[in-house]
């Protein structure tokens, strides 16, 4: 008796099921890297299952983990067909097919990060990284015994360039003479590579690293030999509970719960976002393993920055060439600062040209 | 116990077709059970991964897209493998001659008036790269006696970075904000859609022609048959005069150009410019495409599909059902080694006989 | 450069050498018999992810290591009972085993991402392990570096000092007329490949458990491609293997320390430096090698059916 119920139920439940989906809000996500990457693609997560919850009753999330570049134009185009509406391509590498996709489907609306090219139903948004890179400069500046900073870069892209540079600017400002010791691994995720380059920085006199690689190896390589670290795209505290000084967290979730809003509501046009500190996108995982006055400097500077009494590419800028980037009493504008291929002064690095 | 196996004396049609289907159906019950653990219906599982993608227009030409690149990198490797030459580097030229032909492309861009040209010369380009990148380790090997098997593999590491770096440094676009990507190829030098819908492009009908064009070769042509004679036994081969070393250079040649083909069919087809990755592990994954292929081109074809197939699947169960990509993954392992192992079936009927292995 | 930088750059290469090492005598013993598996890198990965899992669970880095181990050796079991037993396609089984173990690795690890544990503890011998120069390098590892060395001299020792090893040896280079001595070929490369399937899951667990204590999915980043070709470059000699990985892994960190002190060249170039260096060291050993024959075991990739 109680199974024909629960078997009636169930078929009462599957005829409701399409109905009720249909009136839901389908929003996809596609992620360059695995969601258990604990970096990148797990904060872009995060902000699905966010907006799961904020607004159970009128969206419906669905992902696709992992998709590679060359392949992710079916992928878009797959979720676009899934009667998605809104879906968020979350690597550069996916502007092209992003745009192609969105051609297909004038109705559906995609949200491409950290590209440059928009359309009608295509808007672009990314987080301006590089403030909390410069705070991250100027809290290692202040407590680096050596002077130098070691620095694990991935690939030499804009992004990566200007948060090397926000950083060496953040910890001038502080110690003039301070030194960054950059290393290229050419990949977002390896831990064993990542572990070794932060061995080599530590062993050549770093006593600080930073990092733009989506791993906490070098982090927990810092807690082993007793050094500092910041970390990176999550709060990565509970991997290294003695070294994370901070974490640049990139937290999109009030962003991608705003844009579900604009959709259901009509209200969504095309756009680009490009939001920082002050916005939300850019959160700094709480001061810790530093001394009180260092943690006041670091939250005086979020709040300015977040007020926009200090700029990170503020005018005086050198490049290492000697020329004048930015002139002084101004700021870099946008464009400069989203296609940065040179290094300020300072810097003892060669970009690819 | 031990299994014993006894070779049959002929072929046996019947378990031919049997076994992969039985291999099928066994990696089905098995996968409907780790999706029911998971909590998911096995027959919505099975509806989306074997269903859903050949019940639409759209995802019948993902499939041929996907499976092309396949399909024509495994029929070159077909010709190394038949030979007993172990190119593991089929990625690596995959990469090379999209690099090249998309050089052509970029050196050509903007040009006016007769366009005609740059298209073909691309796809050539492609291909004498990937020729020329495949010759380092056939010369090595025919030289110095250097495996094949570590030179093919760690070139397709160096092949990797050359790609990456000259897309994020030479060719990337200059109006691009240094991004690193090249500037979109003009249509002059992109290969043209088949259908409505910008999916289907001409470069399935390359793969397809190279399968057959393959299949002739290897059966009826005298380069085919001393192909084949190296590898079923290579002391006869040696009696028959032909030289090993020139025909590991032309087997690795082969191998070369189509994975070279297939990188500028890519990158021309599917992509429209460079970017630092252009290959979702094409050339890795053409081998188990050739060996599940059992090395002959039609049957290349056929598991070309049947993977392109598990993988646009594997996409609609992660989307629709939310199963993980480990899933499908795992799945994919799952059938292939139920094929292999149940391939055993078509050559020898096996015995189970008291005592222990030998 | 200091001798304290010198020992701290040998003990990086060392350590980056490990899990190369411990996986890559795994397979030399496989190949060794004449079994070409290709699917090293997919039991890696498997022990890692099982490895971190079982040491979580149980606590014990030993537990972990073990499980790590256990899971390498189930994925070879499979690879065996379809090669050996079934005399299936040997590269393609070895790649479907590749497939299957990411896919796996992924859902058993699933559930520990973002835990962290105590990396495994070094050696800390008073007085000893504070040598200058030497100290750490020799007296300040933990278990597994000094397991994978060890495992080295063992199979070294097993493969040419034992009566088990020349026949195992034997059984690579030419089954049949093994078999036509009464010589038990299956059985014993199926041990082989149980074997080189621990040992995989082991250089997995080694990853997990003791270079990066975290799990991360994909975290073997091509390591047991690495180990496979380390063993044609050590033309299937123990010794030559450690060589091989240690120049591997040298170059991999030496890069590293040259970007690190500012030397300008393009990031790319130097991290293609580990693959470029070992195909030179493999051309130069042919160079001064004797022209004709090859050195791979004769039966190499071969099937084996006793009736045939």
């Amino acid at each position: 008796m109680r199974h024909s119920i629960c078997a009636g139920l169930g078929a009462f439940l599957l005829l409701l099921g399409p109905a009720r989906a249909a009136d839901k809000l389908k929003v996809g996500f596609v992620y360059v890297g695995p969601v258990a990457d604990y970096g990148y693609s797990f904060q872009h997560d995060l902000s699905r299952k966010a907006l799961a919850e904020a607004m159970p009753d009128t969206v419906e999330t669905t992902y696709l983990e992992n998709v590679p570049e060359a392949d992710s134009e079916r992928a878009i185009e797959k979720l676009a067909r899934s009667g998605v509406g809104l879906i968020f391509t979350t690597s550069f590498g996916f502007m092209e097919p992003t745009l192609k996709v969105a051609r297909k489907f004038p109705a559906v609306k995609f949200e491409h990060a950290t590209g440059y090219k928009r359309a009608a139903n295509v808007s672009t948004y990314s987080a301006r990284f590089y403030e909390g890179r410069y705070v991250c400069g100027k809290i290692a500046a202040r407590l680096s015994k050596t002077g130098t900073v070691g620095y694990i870069a991935s690939f030499p892209i804009p992004e990566v360039v200007s948060g090397i540079n926000a950083f060496m600017l953040g910890a001038q400002s502080v110690n003039p003479n301070v030194k960054v010791k950059i290393v290229w691994v050419n990949t977002w995720f390896d831990p064993g590579k990542e572990a070794e380059a932060a061995k080599a920085l530590l062993a050549q006199g770093a006593d600080i690293l930073t990092q733009h690689t989506d791993s906490a190896a070098p982090l927990q390589e810092a807690e082993k030999q007793g050094k500092l670290a910041f970390g990176q795209s999550s709060d990565q505290y509970r991997f290294a509970p003695k070294a994370q000084l901070t974490a640049i967290v990139d937290d999109w979730s009030g962003y991608v719960i705003g844009e579900a809003k604009a959709v259901r509501d009509g209200s969504w046009k095309s756009h680009d976002t490009w939001g920082g500190i002050k916005d939300g996108l850019v959160v700094l995982a709480p001061f810790t393993n530093m001394p009180a006055d260092v943690k006041a400097m670091a939250e005086d500077t979020v709040k300015a920055i977040a007020a926009g009494t200090v700029h990170p590419f503020a005018g005086p800028v050198t490049k290492k060439d000697g020329t004048v980037a930015v002139k002084d009493g101004e700021t870099a504008p946008d464009p400069i600062i989203l296609g940065m291929n040179w290094y300020v002064k300072g810097i003892d690095d060669t970009l690819p040209q | 116990m031990r299994l014993d196996l006894v070779p049959r004396p002929g072929r046996a049609p019947l378990a031919a077709l049997l076994a992969p289907a039985l291999a099928f159906l066994a990696s089905v019950l098995l996968g409907g059970v780790a999706v029911a653990l998971l909590g998911v219906s096995p027959a919505a599982a099975f509806a989306a991964y074997f269903i859903a993608p050949l019940s639409e227009l759209w995802s019948l030409q993902e499939i041929a897209v996907k499976a092309a690149p396949l399909a024509l990198i495994a029929t070159g490797l077909a010709f190394c493998y038949r030979a007993n030459l172990w190119n593991i580097g089929a990625e690596g030229q995959f990469v090379v001659g999209g690099l090249a032909g998309g050089c052509v492309a970029l050196a050509t861009q903007g040009s006016a008036g007769f366009t005609f040209w740059i298209l073909p010369t691309m796809l050539v380009a492609g291909t004498l790269a990937g020729i020329a990148y495949a010759m380092i380790p056939a010369v090595l090997k025919v030289r110095l006696g250097v495996s094949e098997i570590l030179t093919s593999l760690m070139l397709v590491y160096v092949a990797e970075l050359l790609l990456d770096y000259m897309a994020r440094g030479p060719l990337r676009d200059p109006a691009g904000y240094n991004f690193p990507q090249s500037v979109p190829f003009d249509a002059a030098a992109r290969l043209p859609y088949l259908m409505e819908g910008e999916t289907l492009h001409a470069g399935v009908l390359i793969a397809f022609a190279s399968v057959v064009l393959a299949t002739i070769v290897l059966g009826r042509t005298l380069f085919g048959f001393e192909v084949r004679v190296v590898g079923a036994s290579p002391r006869a081969a040696r009696f028959a005069g032909f030289s090993e070393a020139r025909l590991t250079l032309a087997a690795f040649a082969v191998s070369g150009g189509a994975a070279g083909l297939a990188g500028i069919a890519e990158v021309a087809g599917q992509i429209g410019q460079l970017q630092p990755t252009i290959s979702p592990g094409y050339g890795f994954t053409a081998i188990i495409v050739a060996f599940l292929g059992r090395l002959s081109p039609p049957g290349i074809l056929v598991a070309a599909l049947v993977i392109a197939l598990t993988t646009i699947g594997g996409e609609g169960a992660q989307i629709d059902l939310r199963l993980p990509l480990d899933l499908t993954r795992a799945f994919q392992g799952v059938l292939l080694a139920f094929v292999l192992g149940a391939d055993v079936l078509t050559r020898f009927t096996v015995r189970l006989v008291p005592g222990g292995a030998r | 450069m200091s001798l304290d930088m010198v020992q701290m750059i040998l003990v990086t290469v060392l350590t980056a050498a490990t899990p190369l090492i411990v996986a890559a005598i795994g397979e030399l013993v496989v190949e060794r018999a004449g079994v070409l598996n290709l699917g090293v890198e997919g039991m890696m990965i498997c022990g890692a992810a099982v490895g971190f899992a079982a040491a979580v669970e149980t606590g014990s880095t030993l537990l972990g290591a073990l499980a790590g181990a256990g899971a390498g050796l189930g994925l070879a079991a499979l690879f065996g009972l379809l090669t050996v037993g079934l005399a299936a396609n040997q590269v393609a089984s070895g790649l479907a085993l590749t497939i299957l173990g990411l896919g796996l690795s992924g859902l058993v690890g699933a559930r520990y991402v973002g835990l962290k544990r105590d990396p495994a503890p070094h050696l800390d011998i008073p007085g000893l392990s504070d040598l200058p120069g030497i100290g750490r390098l020799l007296f300040g590892q933990d278990a597994f570096v000094y397991a994978g060395l060890a495992l080295t001299c063992a199979v070294s020792w097993f493969l040419w000092r034992t009566r088990a090893g020349l026949i195992l040896r034997a059984i690579g280079d030419d089954h049949t007329a093994t078999h036509a001595l009464g010589l038990p070929v299956r059985k014993l490369r199926f041990l082989a490949v149980l074997f080189g399937g621990a040992c995989a899951g082991l250089a997995g667990s080694y990853l997990s458990l003791a270079y990066t204590p975290f799990w991360a999915p994909a975290m073997t980043a091509g390591r047991g491609w690495i180990a496979l070709a380390l063993v044609v470059f050590a033309s299937w000699r123990p010794a030559r293997l450690v060589a091989g990985a240690i120049l591997f892994g040298g170059a991999t960190v030496l890069q590293l320390h040259a970007q690190a002190a500012g030397i300008g060249l393009p990031g790319q170039l130097l991290s293609a430096l580990p693959y470029l260096a070992t195909i030179v060291a493999l051309v130069l050993l042919s160079l001064g090698r004797r022209q004709g024959g090859s050195l791979a075991p004769a039966a190499l990739g071969r099937d084996f059916t006793p009736h045939r």
